[in-house]
């Protein structure tokens, strides 16, 4: 696969080292192009690339608040239709809180309604922009600032909401979930969500360096563990219809992607069994 | 001309089929939602172009709307009451990021406890958001209001969004004749939107509602203000076009039988037209009343409000709102701006009934000033 050279996500942003999210929406936009208008949730990706008066944006973009990025978009969508610009590509990048938390009401009467854009989950499983927070996509066992672990508690004991079966219960043309270490992959499904006319949702993970606790050249490598574990598993749903698009020849440990995090430090063996054996459900479920 | 007898949200409906937005993102709720579904059927029949969305909230429903201002298009929506409390936070951003949006908002009464009723608590709990407030008296000045509303809003020296504001029922729900202008006069008074700088267009791309640190925050609000208060020029100037146009002269002030008299009531909205009748029968009487009526209530005008009440002596403003401890909000608005010693008067809220005794009840008691905000038509016994 050829990777377009053009960039349309500025140099000079604010991100940590090692940022997963900035990586996500640069190659995300090498697929969609100039003819592109982008809307962002509030989050750790709007504050890191609009310091005014900077902009690492190059193509239009609009941010309004946290929990209406979905809408916001659906309003842009239908003034470039009332326009008949609907050759103009819609593309949200809402974190996990923006999305699976305070943004879910937004985004599913926008799928609902079918509007012709594409919703990117960019998943870094906490409100990382508010100094890691737990949020609905925690995963089980995590410690978060607000779900820390401790004398009566593992961390986070809830398992992380379903958000591509949510979007696929709307009934919306395609979901896919991705990853930013499976470039290939992730913009592939990209493009295949830009063709597609209705509503796409992508649930992208992003590992982050602050929030998960590893050392910023491990960013890449985090974001292989998880799907080479089937921690995270990559697939899509294209008009109704479940393909896993990569499966790893031999499944690793998962503990080999908890014991890399400082989050999941404190887990037992015990913990990290029941994490393996929940992993290993769900992979014989879907045959990864 | 042709009266058409019609509800006042029907003639909103009208004005904004006359204005011809591209977006119009809604969601119901009484007493507007009469709004919603006549602007629904001019889709449905083919007599509007526009894109209507059907968004699931009020915050969906401003949200939509911001998102298609920025796009650079003309957009309506329209709301009361709860629905307007829930669009609070973008109603601040939509003035902040000067999107000139035009909305209706059918004024009701807030929970708790939970009424469908008028009062204006809702809009004036808005007051501070950087937002144009209009209160319209009737069916025709609402229709009237909401395409000098599109005017103003749109003007490149404003850019500021506009809320035109009916009484719940007494003019959502009650029938008037009105008189709906032709489209060629309309297109004269106000031409298609087109958006001079920040829009969202590939062709030159620009990033809208960034993050700002403490050296870019205040300037951006002072700005507001100064659009705000030169919108006073603008609002002016469209008035007297409106006026050559359509023949229906409006001011930020409406003065009734107020130029010599003694005793000179303030109020907004629907209320003004029993004041009328009760300030003619004190005429009759030969007793100097008259009514003064805020039409523009932001920009607050405060040259012309003080110079239509400065020479009364006794002068009562109505409110059908309350900021809690401190009273009715005109009312304080009046006192803090100007050299004048106004009674405060709250009225109406949820919907309570205020009759031309009630009226009488604050003409006679505006004789003696008193800082103490007094309640008028409460029921007697408490249940």
């Amino acid at each position: 696969m050829e990777i377009p050279e053009k960039e349309f996500l500025a140099p000079g942003h604010r991100a940590c080292a090692g940022c997963g999210a900035t990586i996500g929406v640069r190659l995300a936009l090498k697929m969609l192009g100039e003819n592109t208008v982008a809307i962002s949730a509030t989050g750790c990706l709007e504050v890191i690339t609009t310091p005014y008066p900077e902009t690492s944006w190059e193509i239009p973009w609009m941010h309004v608040a946290f929990e209406n990025a979905a809408a916001v978009a659906s309003g842009v969508e239908s003034a470039l239709k009332s326009l008949g610009k609907t050759d103009t590509t819609v593309v949200v990048f809402g974190g996990d809180g923006g999305t699976a938390d305070i943004g879910l009401q937004a985004l599913s009467g926008a799928m609902e309604r079918g509007h012709n854009l594409i919703y990117i989950c960019y998943d870094n499983e906490a409100y990382m922009n508010t100094g890691i927070q737990r949020s609905g996509s925690t995963p089980y066992g995590a410690s978060t600032t607000t779900s820390p672990h401790g004398k009566e508690s593992f961390g986070e004991d809830r398992p992380k909401k379903n958000m591509p079966m949510i979007m696929a219960a709307h009934g919306i043309p395609y979901i896919a979930t991705a990853s930013i270490s499976y470039p290939e992959d992730f913009m592939k499904k990209v493009k295949k969500a830009s063709e597609i006319e209705g509503p796409a949702y992508i649930h992208l993970q992003q590992p982050c360096t602050t929030g998960w606790g590893y050392s910023p050249e491990k960013t890449i490598e985090l974001g292989r563990l998880a799907v080479e574990t089937g921690s995270w598993i990559l697939y899509e749903i294209e008009e109704g219809e479940f393909k896993v698009t990569y499966r790893p020849l031999q499944r690793r440990a998962v503990k080999e992607y908890l014991n890399a995090q400082k989050r999941f430090k404190h887990l037992t063996d015990l913990e990290k069994e029941r994490i393996q054996s929940h992993v290993d459900a769900v992979c014989i479920e879907l045959k990864v | 001309m042709v009266l058409k007898v019609m509800s006042a949200n029907q003639a909103i409906a009208e004005a904004v089929k006359l204005a011809n937005p591209n977006v119009i993102p809604v969601y119901p709720i009484t007493p507007q939602t009469t709004i919603s579904e006549h602007l629904a059927k001019f889709v449905a029949d083919g007599d509007m172009s526009a894109e209507y969305i059907r968004v699931e909230s009020e915050h969906s429903a401003i949200s939509a709307a911001l998102g298609a201002s920025g796009t650079g298009v003309r957009v309506f929506t329209a709301t009361s009451s709860q629905g307007l409390a829930l669009m609070h936070e973008i109603i601040f951003a939509a003035a902040g990021l000067r999107a000139p949006i035009v909305m209706a908002d059918a004024n009701r009464a807030l929970s708790a406890p939970l009424s469908i009723w008028n009062d204006q608590q809702d809009s004036i709990s808005e007051r501070d958001s950087g937002w144009m407030q209009i209160y319209a008296e009737n069916g025709q000045e609402a229709l009237d209001s909401i395409l000098i509303a599109y005017r103003v809003s749109e003007d490149h020296s404003v850019l500021l969004p506009s809320m035109v504001c009916i009484d719940g029922f007494i003019l959502t729900h009650t029938v008037d004749p009105v008189d709906v202008p032709g489209k060629g006069d309309v297109d004269k008074f106000l031409p298609p939107y087109k958006p001079d700088h920040a829009y969202l267009d590939p062709k030159r791309p620009m990033s809208i509602g960034t993050f700002t640190d403490p050296n870019y925050y205040m300037e951006a609000r002072h700005d507001m203000e100064l659009a705000l208060e030169g919108a006073k020029d603008v609002i002016t100037k469209a008035n007297s076009e409106f006026a050559e146009i359509f023949g229906r002269k409006y001011d930020f002030i409406e003065k009734y039988r107020s130029d010599d008299a003694d005793t000179i009531i303030v109020a907004m909205g629907s209320i003004c037209s029993t004041i009328k009748d009760v300030v003619d029968e004190h005429r009759d009487n030969g007793e100097k009343v008259g009514l003064v009526r805020v039409r523009v209530f932001r920009p607050f005008p405060t040259e012309e409000i003080y110079d239509a009440i400065k020479g009364a002596s006794n002068i009562g403003v109505l409110d059908k709102n309350i900021s809690f401890s401190v009273g009715g909000v005109l009312h304080n608005e009046i006192n803090a701006k100007m050299d004048v010693k106004a009674n405060g008067f709250i009225v109406g809220l949820g919907g309570r009934d205020i009759k031309p005794t009630h009226i009488n009840e604050i003409i006679e008691k505006t004789k003696n000033t008193t800082k103490t905000t007094q309640w008028i038509g409460l029921n007697k016994e408490e249940v």
